[in-house]
């Protein structure tokens, strides 16, 4: 589904990722790990098209495409999904007309039909059910003093009402309390599928006793430097990032 | 986003046409171009006004000539002779229209293309229209529905024939032809517009409209709209403008003069669509409009709610003045500037009686190398007691080749008083921009959703059916352009 290789990126000429390599395939759970500042987040944003970030070398195949070369708005429309580390507040813009736009944007780039206001509307009722998120939330305008818990799954709402091949959560534990953290896991293991894959961005363990990864990468200093099974997420958390450091200096 | 691809899309967007910029081929009694008092006396008779209105406009012209242009609002206009300016034409009509069928069809077509239909059966039921056209009131519908319950809504020239002591009552009492320079002109030239008088505990049934077209070339706008609400009275009144794409700069100078009395309330919405001239600058409508109510009576309430987003030069501060106890008044505008328009416009509110209140919300959005500026008065008299006033003033910004003034004056003169004065000025976020991109949504349309959001606040106090159409308005007007 996805496959990285040799990716280089940077922003204003200092160098952030300094080549990634990674494959995933369908249906697939991959936890991406790591210290600060070793690149998860421009990880994700590269992926998403951020082109705050320049992409100097390698490639990037999603779905027998290359995806440098999309818009950020047709990679969405192919499938990619980003969850946000910091979601942002669009006041004034309703959630309902804001996913009623993109909704119908991923349905045109399809060849389909605007779907029709009630259709609509079942399927946010539906959705919202799935991720049980609260309607006072759907009902405010997209993000707009919501809290940390609050805009995070309203990130994951909108991801079950895009339904993507590919979800990339950034730091989607971040600022959640225990309760907040069981909700939002819930939604991506309901919006589960076989076809689909996901990578989970994280700093701790603690999210992948819910979202259970089926690899774990540990990126450090630009690059994935260790991958295992999920066990390595915990040896991360007893032991810290430390001794991967001290492997490499070997 | 990369710069090129940010002007890119800004050009793109900049660059959506003027839809009603058509002219229409009607037959036009126009007089020769100038301005001197034979040319008052001519309208006048045209209009075969009664002898107080002559007076009116030649007291008016007289003290116009001691008059100079205002210079004091941040716009670069070129001088304006007055001498080339022709300030009377009017579509050749039969005398007095009985039914639809003596409307000129050529008019009629021009409003249908308008998607303004003057026929009743076609109309939104709730909406009766005066439809203006260069220097006189083409059709006026629903009268007769709205005269069963004491409404009147007509021209200004029907009210002048018709209800000459109304006239003469109320015309100047709120904006005197000494007020301003645009306000004496418009008081000596002014060819027709809209009257409204709603009786004494009357709650007017539908929403009242007057479309304003300037269609003849060379020729200047002046029309004034007087609108009086009696006791316990209501009235929701629309106004919208379009213009023909001409080269040449055109002259718009109107008046609004709206009197609420005890307990009654007034909302009035604009939607100002003028052309606003070509992408370099050239042609355009210049705008002088001189709107003022006054909150007459106890516990009076008037609403101003304006999307501007047409001419070449706006200068327009609806203003009300608060005089009965526990009137109230509230100001929302969104102004949009793109390519070179310049906007100066804001609002006036001036607190006399006790416990007045007011709500300053306005909302300017920059683009191209245009230049918008807010402008506004509170003013608290010495003598007015437990004021109240909030302004909001937020400036958007789109490109780094516009720029958003904000010129807020307060004169307080009462320690009761409460006054809060709110201003930011933002850019739309990059960030913003690709948070939308990310859900599949592309930059114009997400600086779409993003400018209507923002202008939202404003956009819900309009009426529905103005509400959409400033809604597209705004889409078209800058779709598309990241900060």
């Amino acid at each position: 589904m996805l496959s990285i290789k040799d990716l280089h990126a940077s922003i204003n000429g200092k160098e952030i990722l300094k080549g990634v390599n990674l494959e995933i395939k369908p249906g697939e759970v991959h936890a991406i790990m790591g210290p600060n500042g070793a690149g998860k987040s421009t990880l994700a944003a590269v992926l998403a098209g951020r082109e705050l970030f320049e992409v100097t070398k390698g490639e990037v195949i999603f779905e027998g495409k290359d995806l440098l070369d999309l818009a950020p708005e047709d990679r969405a429309r192919e499938g990619i999904f980003l969850g946000f580390q910091y979601p942002i507040e669009i006041p004034g813009v309703s959630t309902v007309n804001f996913m009623k736009t993109a909704v119908n944007e991923h349905r045109k780039y399809k060849g389909l039909e605007p779907l029709k206001a009630s259709d609509f509307l079942k399927l946010m009722r539906d959705k919202k059910a799935l991720v049980e998120i609260d309607s006072k939330l759907t009902n405010r305008s997209v993000n707009e003093g919501f809290s940390g818990g609050e805009k995070k799954k309203n990130e994951i709402f909108q991801m079950a009402m895009l339904e993507p091949k590919l979800a990339i959560l950034d730091e989607t534990d971040s600022g959640l309390d225990i309760d907040a953290l069981r909700v939002v896991a819930n939604g991506v293991n309901k919006l589960k599928t076989p076809e689909n894959s996901t990578i989970v961005i994280t700093h701790y363990q603690r999210l992948l006793d819910y979202i259970v990864p089926d690899v774990v990468h540990v990126l450090f200093d630009g690059r994935i430097v260790k991958t295992a099974g999920k066990e390595l997420a915990l040896e991360l958390e007893a032991k810290g990032y430390d001794w991967i450091k001290e492997e490499l200096v070997k | 986003m990369a710069k090129e691809e940010q002007d890119k899309i800004l050009d793109e967007v900049t660059q959506s046409d003027y839809k009603y910029g058509f002219s229409s081929d009607i037959d036009t009694d126009s007089i020769a171009k100038g301005l001197n008092e034979d040319v008052i006396r001519l309208i006048s008779s045209k209009k075969n006004e009664p002898e107080f209105m002559l007076e009116f406009r030649l007291n008016a012209y007289r003290h116009w000539l001691t008059l100079k242009m205002p210079e004091w609002a941040h716009l670069d206009i070129p001088p304006i002779d007055y001498q080339e300016i022709i300030f009377y034409a009017a579509p050749v009509q039969k005398a007095k229209l009985e039914s639809m069928d003596d409307v000129d069809p050529e008019i009629r077509a021009t409003f249908d293309k308008l998607g303004i239909p003057l026929d009743e059966q076609k109309l939104l039921s709730n909406v009766a229209v005066d439809v203006v056209m260069d220097s006189s009131s083409v059709k006026t519908t629903f009268k007769e529905v709205l005269a069963e319950k004491g409404i009147i809504f007509c021209s200004f020239s029907d009210a002048v024939q018709d209800h000459p002591d109304l006239i003469q009552k109320y015309m100047g009492s709120v904006v005197s032809y000494r007020d301003n320079f645009f306000a004496a002109l418009n008081s000596a030239v002014f060819s027709d517009g809209s009257f409204v008088y709603i009786p004494k505990g009357v709650r007017c049934p539908m929403e009242l409209s007057t479309y304003f077209r300037i269609n003849a070339e060379n020729t200047g706008q002046f029309e004034r709209t007087l609108i009086v609400c009696e006791d316990e009275s209501y009235v929701s009144y629309l106004e919208g403008c379009t213009a023909p794409m001409r080269d040449e700069n055109q002259l718009h100078a109107a008046i609004v003069e709206i009197i609420v009395k005890d307990n009654s309330e007034v909302k009035y919405s604009t939607v100002q669509n003028w052309y606003p001239g070509n992408k370099e600058g050239l042609g355009g409508i210049y705008n002088f409009v001189t709107k003022r109510g006054i909150c007459e009576g106890v516990n009076s309430k008037l609403m101003w709610a304006q999307v501007e987003t047409g001419s070449a030069v706006t200068w327009k501060y609806p203003s009300s003045i608060l005089k009965g106890d526990g009137s109230s008044s509230e100001f929302y505008s969104v102004a949009v500037t793109n390519h070179h328009q310049q906007a100066d416009t804001g609002t006036k509110m001036i607190h006399i009686g006790n416990n007045t209140k007011s709500t300053i919300i306005s909302k300017g959005i920059s683009a191209g190398k245009s230049n918008n500026s807010y402008r506004g008065l509170v003013k608290v008299v010495k003598n007015c007691e437990g004021a109240r006033n909030f302004s909001q003033c937020d400036s958007l910004l789109l490109g780094d080749k516009c720029g958003a003034h904000t010129y807020p004056y307060l004169e307080v003169h009462n320690k009761s008083a409460k006054v809060e004065h709110e201003a930011t000025t933002s850019k739309i976020g990059e960030d913003q921009i690709f948070y939308c991109n990310q859900r599949g949504i592309s930059t114009e349309d997400a600086i779409g959703l993003i400018v209507n959001g923002y202008a939202k606040e404003v956009i819900n106090k309009m009426p529905m059916e103005f509400a959409v159409e400033a809604q597209k308005l705004l889409a078209i007007s800058l779709e598309g352009s990241v900060g």
